[in-house]
């Protein structure tokens, strides 16, 4: 029985051992038996183990090359490194390992093999757990655990009947059998859970993938970095980027707005070893809905805002100055806060500044932004503290051709100098006559080269105070926004797996057999024996306890119980 | 003094402790292997014996198989050698020797304990002087990490005499704690951001205590492969190497142990997995990612789900079974070491 719906090479301790595995030299087989053979096959431990391994290894290289869908960036950045190896490893796959055509054969073939494995394991379960205890096994002495002991007197069959009672108390599933000889005897079974659990796990892992799967298709992500002060609206033309799944209609977006008022950071500045590790990020953000219905929310890392069916996450933040470009007669051709990216944890950071329109020349300009600038002994900047202590704004600047004007979209966080010469910057600034980077802290204004115009570094501190900077430049956050309505259903089968593989772990099947014997001088011999149906180091001591328990009951003293108490 | 300070000496007094209590452990196993070479002269002689008796009759070695040679106390066929081991051969010809009680031996049981005392001392000193829990670096992961690796241990020993395992364990962890003390420390700082919530207290901490079963999976299956080994040579207690195996359960018991220690390891894992998902969701904008110390993980995961269905295979059971279980303890050290060295992910709270 257990063959024919377990799959052929699982070892379990009530079907005999060293079965022979198929037959070399098997029977012709027509095209429904070679789908029958492939299937049993592709359902075999063997093959659903090789498969687990060969999925752990193919996991593998995901990590030790860097993956277009967490670290989009490293792909570009290894491309650029290996300019070579890049275009090979990207045909088979590498850089998108976790969606690619062999990974995902392995695991659906896995899970095919899975499916295969529940389906008659579940029918069979059922059938089991309606069918009665199986039969007393004529010679109980053969069994792995057994124990026996002369009872002076008594009758049998109250000895059969207490057997039951305790079996059926202590949760087992019994039949009372006479044999041939006419002995009667208990047959008991316990721990249908086990199995149950043991379903229930691999059921959960097809309902995980599933949900995960359903979760791609009618989820999206988004990413929108909102500087203070400004709104955030959640539709398609508002997101920095989008990644929809393939039935979403990106038309009907839950319609709210978020409006970040603040962004507060908090520095250690107690202990002299972390000073300066930022402790705490919130963003303080207004929603306003549909109705104009506004509320007051709060952001942190750990600590998403939950609105309208979708998730804003607190990824990331930094400094966005605010610059203000006006041509030689003064008008502003340009005003703008920019995020500028962090480079490290003193927060300096870089960015691009763009004006196409509105100058004699179109200009682009690389800016280091140091919230606390030292100048290094190579005369270079860095900053030493990540908040606004000595904020100073560094711009090479860059005149000619912004390469935005066929119409291909460009990284507002690149600029492509190809077709620009630089007019103000390091490189420049080294040669007779060239200007060095210009230099800005908040509130200053400075002239551009070739008399281009004057450029200016908002201080954005509404009551601007001498020599204290704080508040004079804005921070930006950088929230991500996703819906993904099978997430709590990944959670909910998440669980049933953690609890199928406890009680497929922890719950002991065993069939435990009371027989009682009627001796020719009176006496009476009761047996008492074990079978484990898989893994069971409690099962000597479950059938010491049921005999001890039983004698007793009866009214008699057990035997001491004998050594040796440990399973082979 | 500083509470950080006093972590600090209390650890490298536990690390001293360790090392004490590893040697105490070696000298018992060498003790052991004493004990079988002196039972193996003694079976050897009475074999002679039984030969020159029987006169020239070929003598099986299931004669010796029933034969208990000697009872405690024997075992002084050769002077100078001391032995108070009973020898029997059990049906596989595997030679077991049951050790006789030692001195070492409780020795090295007493030292662990003291050294896990001031272990645990260095643990909670450095969560008080930190003001949060002792697992937010790699310094302190590896302290609490093998905390919990001894803790278990000792939890274990009182259930199951697995005391033979002290030298494999102490070694270990002399070796790992010595390393991580001298590479990974540094100052107390404090959390941030991104590791201020409730899920570092239980995901790591479930991590670590996972991670400590499937290191005594580890040293057990790495003892049942010798023993296999052994078994499998037959006579086995002239054998030169290792003799002290002689005196250790068989290949099959410690199959068992090992198999039940990694299970206890599989759940938590499993657990650390969702867990650290669920984490991952608030923190992360994302239940999972594919992030590099979520490929391990997952890796990991999978590993010892091979282990626990191979022992479910036929063909699989036993020694092939045991090399997953191994791999999977690599698997394990890898994730902790270089990936968290290394590879560049979003779980870079090594604090180096």
């Amino acid at each position: 029985m257990q063959a024919l719906t377990r799959p052929s090479d699982y070892v379990d301790a009530s079907s005999p051992q060293g079965e022979p595995d198929a037959p070399i030299n098997a029977p012709k087989l027509g095209f429904v038996g070679a789908l029958r053979f492939a299937w049993r096959q592709l359902t075999s431990m063997r093959t659903a183990l090789l498969l687990l391994l060969l999925l752990a290894i193919a996991a593998v290289p995901g990590s030790l090359v860097p993956q277009r869908s967490s670290d989009p960036n490293g792909v570009i950045q290894y491309f650029r490194d290996n300019p070579d190896l890049a275009p090979v490893l990207d045909k088979i796959q590498m850089f998108d390992v976790y969606s690619s055509a062999w990974f995902s054969a392995i695991y659906l073939l896995l899970f095919v093999s899975l499916i295969g494995c529940i389906i008659p394991r579940t029918k069979h379960h059922y059938q089991a757990m309606r069918q009665r205890p199986p039969r007393t096994p004529a010679r109980l002495n053969r069994l792995a655990v057994h124990r026996e002991q002369n009872l002076s007197g008594g009758s049998t069959g109250e000895a059969i009947t207490a057997a039951r009672d305790l079996l059926k108390k202590s949760g087992y599933r019994t039949e009372i059998y006479t044999g041939k000889d006419g002995v009667a005897s208990v047959s008991a079974e316990r721990g249908y859970l086990r199995e149950t659990g043991n379903l229930l796990f691999h059921s959960a892992l097809v309902l995980v993938l599933v949900a995960v799967g359903f979760g791609g298709g009618f989820g999206y992500a988004g990413q929108k970095v909102v500087v203070e002060g400004q709104t955030f609206v959640n539709s398609l033309v508002d997101f920095n980027s989008f990644n929809p799944g393939r039935f979403v209609d990106t038309e009907s977006l839950p319609p709210y707005s978020l409006k970040l008022d603040k962004f507060d950071v908090e520095y250690e500045t107690k202990n002299i070893n972390a000073y300066g590790q930022a402790i705490d990020y919130t963003a303080h953000v207004t929603s306003r809905d549909v109705d104009g219905d506004t509320e007051k929310h709060q952001i942190k890392v750990n600590q998403p805002l939950r609105i309208d069916g979708t998730n804003v996450y607190l990824l990331g933040n930094g400094y966005a100055p605010k610059v203000t470009v006006r041509d030689p007669e003064g008008n502003v051709v340009f005003t703008d806060s920019i995020p500028f990216l962090p480079m490290d944890t003193n927060l300096t950071s870089q960015g691009v500044i763009k004006i196409p329109d509105g100058l004699a020349k179109q200009i682009g300009m690389i800016g280091f932004f140091y919230p606390t600038a030292v100048e290094q002994t190579s005369g270079a900047f860095a900053s030493n503290y990540p908040d606004l202590i000595y904020p100073t704004l560094s711009l090479n600047v860059y005149s000619g051709d912004l390469g935005i004007n066929d119409g291909v979209p460009k990284s507002v966080y690149s600029l492509d100098t190809d077709k620009m010469t630089e007019i103000a910057g390091r490189t420049i600034g080294k040669k007779e006559g060239g200007t060095a980077p210009l230099k800005l802290m908040p509130g200053q204004t400075q002239n551009l080269p070739d008399g281009l115009g004057t450029i200016t570094f908002e201080n954005v501190n509404p009551h601007p105070k001498k020599d204290d900077y704080a508040g004079s430049v804005a921070r930006f956050a950088s929230m991500d926004i996703h819906r993904d309505p099978t997430q709590v259903w990944v959670g909910i089968f998440a669980g049933l797996i953690l609890l199928g593989l406890l009680t497929s772990l922890f719950i002991p099947r065993r069939r435990v057999w009371v027989k009682a014997t009627e001796g020719a001088d009176g006496t009476v011999l009761m047996e008492y024996a074990g079978l484990a149906r898989g893994e069971d180091p409690g099962l000597r001591e479950a059938v010491d306890n049921i005999a001890e328990r039983h004698i007793r009951a009866l009214g008699a003293v057990p035997d001491e119980a004998r050594e040796g108490n440990v399973e082979a | 003094m500083t509470l950080d300070l006093i972590s600090v000496y209390a650890l490298w007094s536990a690390i001293a402790l360790y090392a004490i209590a590893f040697v105490a452990f070696a000298f018992d196993l060498a003790r052991r292997s004493a004990e079988v070479a002196a039972a193996a002269d003694e079976a050897a002689e009475k074999a002679a014996a039984a030969e020159r008796a029987a006169a020239g009759e070929p003598v099986a070695v299931k004669a010796l198989a029933s034969a208990t040679v000697g009872s405690a106390g024997a075992g002084k066929a050769r002077p100078g050698r001391p032995a108070g081991g009973t020898l029997t051969l059990e049906e596989d010809h595997s030679g077991t020797v049951t050790a006789s009680r030692s001195i070492s031996l409780r020795i090295g049981v007493a030292l662990s304990i003291l050294g896990f005392l001031l272990h645990l001392t260095a643990v909670v000193t450095r969560g008080v002087a930190a003001g949060r829990v002792p697992w937010a670096n790699m310094y302190e992961f590896a302290m609490t990490g093998t905390a919990v690796i001894v803790a278990v241990f000792l939890i274990i020993l009182t259930r199951v005499d697995l005391r033979f395992l002290g030298a494999f364990i102490m070694g270990l962890i002399v070796i790992l704690l010595g390393l991580s003390s001298l590479n990974f420390y540094i100052e107390v700082a404090p959390l941030p951001p991104a590791l201020q919530s409730a899920w570092l207290v239980i995901h790591v901490f479930v991590a670590t205590t996972g991670t400590g079963f499937f290191f005594l999976g580890f040293a057990l299956t790495a003892l049942q492969l010798i023993q296999a080994r052994r078994e499998a040579a037959g006579t086995a207690l002239s054998a030169k190497r290792f003799r002290f195996m002689a005196t250790l359960p068989s290949s099959q018991r410690l199959d068992n142990l090992s198999y039940r220690v990694n299970i206890i390891g599989f759940i938590l894992w499993t657990f650390t997995l969702i867990a650290g998902a669920i984490w991952a969701e608030a923190a992360w904008g994302r239940y999972w990612g594919w992030d590099v110390k979520e490929v391990w993980t997952f890796i990991i995961w999978v590993v010892y789900a091979g282990y626990i269905h191979a022992r479910a295979t036929r063909g699989w059971r036993g020694n092939r079974a045991a090399w997953l279980s191994m791999i999977g303890a690599v698997t394990v050290l890898f994730n902790f070491t270089i990936v968290n060295l290394f590879f560049k992910g979003l779980h870079a709270y090594s604090g180096l």
